[in-house]
């Protein structure tokens, strides 16, 4: 049991390597990062439920889910401030500072 | 696990992978944001597979009706997503792969090569009143970092995408 859901955890995990490796666009990006803090998530389960009984990977899965929406809300609010400044969602024209 | 249960595991992992794999892929950036929608719903069932079912009632909540949407709006507001070649252009395929194949081997090697403790079957009983009864006090300091970062985050947000100076 433990291992198959590892084995879905790492697939999950790639493909939000895979994501942000290859995309240009910034909201992608954002949606690996999703990925791998999902995919992180299901380890913590897991583990919290294989290894002990004490829930303690659950409430730090608690934290991960709180932390992605803080950052999501906070990444989605640049991009939107990035677009309108530059005219493109494209990671690479984000090479100024103070612009 | 037996019977009707470990095929429903089956279908609810394959949907996960599949559609994580499909995010990574597509070329079209609405159907990578439709297809994280099934891997989040794919991935609140395992949690019920795992005796979390607070959690995975959250993992709806939050991720399929608040970051999705928040994704789905941001991609209306940035891009032109008329043309398929302008939405989600992608690069070093190559390297990518390689990266994929090579971790996702690795780390299978590794979960086959490990004799993991426990029993490995999981007791399914409810976690809602537990988890609530632990956040208010093994870990209520840690809770309430979280109140005054989503407040940060609340403030940060509105200001950043305030138009204007």
């Amino acid at each position: 049991m433990i291992e198959k859901v590892l084995i879905v955890s790492a697939v999950l995990f790639c493909s939000g390597l895979f994501t942000i490796i290859t995309r240009k666009n910034a909201v992608a990006i954002l949606m690996g990062v999703e990925l791998i803090l999902n995919s992180a998530n299901i380890n913590f389960i897991a583990f919290s439920k294989s290894a002990s009984n004490i829930l303690g990977g659950q409430i730090f899965a608690i934290f991960v889910i709180v932390l992605a929406a803080a950052e999501a809300a906070v990444a989605l609010a640049i991009f939107i401030r990035f677009y309108s400044i530059a005219g493109t969602a494209d990671v690479d024209f984000a090479d100024r500072l103070k612009g | 696990m037996k019977g009707p249960a470990d095929i429903i595991f089956y279908a609810i992992a394959f949907v996960t992978v599949v559609s994580g794999v499909l995010v990574a892929l597509l070329p079209n950036i609405i159907h990578a944001a439709i297809a994280l929608l099934f891997t989040f719903a794919g991935v609140a069932g395992l949690y019920v597979f795992m005796s979390a079912d607070f959690l995975a009632a959250t993992q709806l909540l939050i991720y399929v009706g608040g970051i999705l949407v928040l994704i789905l709006f941001a991609v209306f507001l940035s891009s032109r997503i008329s043309s398929v070649k302008m939405s989600n252009p992608a690069r070093f395929m190559i390297p990518a792969g390689v990266a994929f194949l090579g971790i996702l081997g690795g780390l299978i090697y590794a979960l086959h090569n490990t004799q993991w403790a426990g029993s490995g079957e999981v007791v399914y009983d409810p976690t809602t009143a537990k988890l609530g009864e632990l956040l208010m006090t093994k870990y209520l300091l840690p809770f309430e970092v979280a109140s005054v970062l989503l407040l940060a985050a609340l403030v940060g947000a509105a200001l950043l995408s305030r138009p204007g100076d």
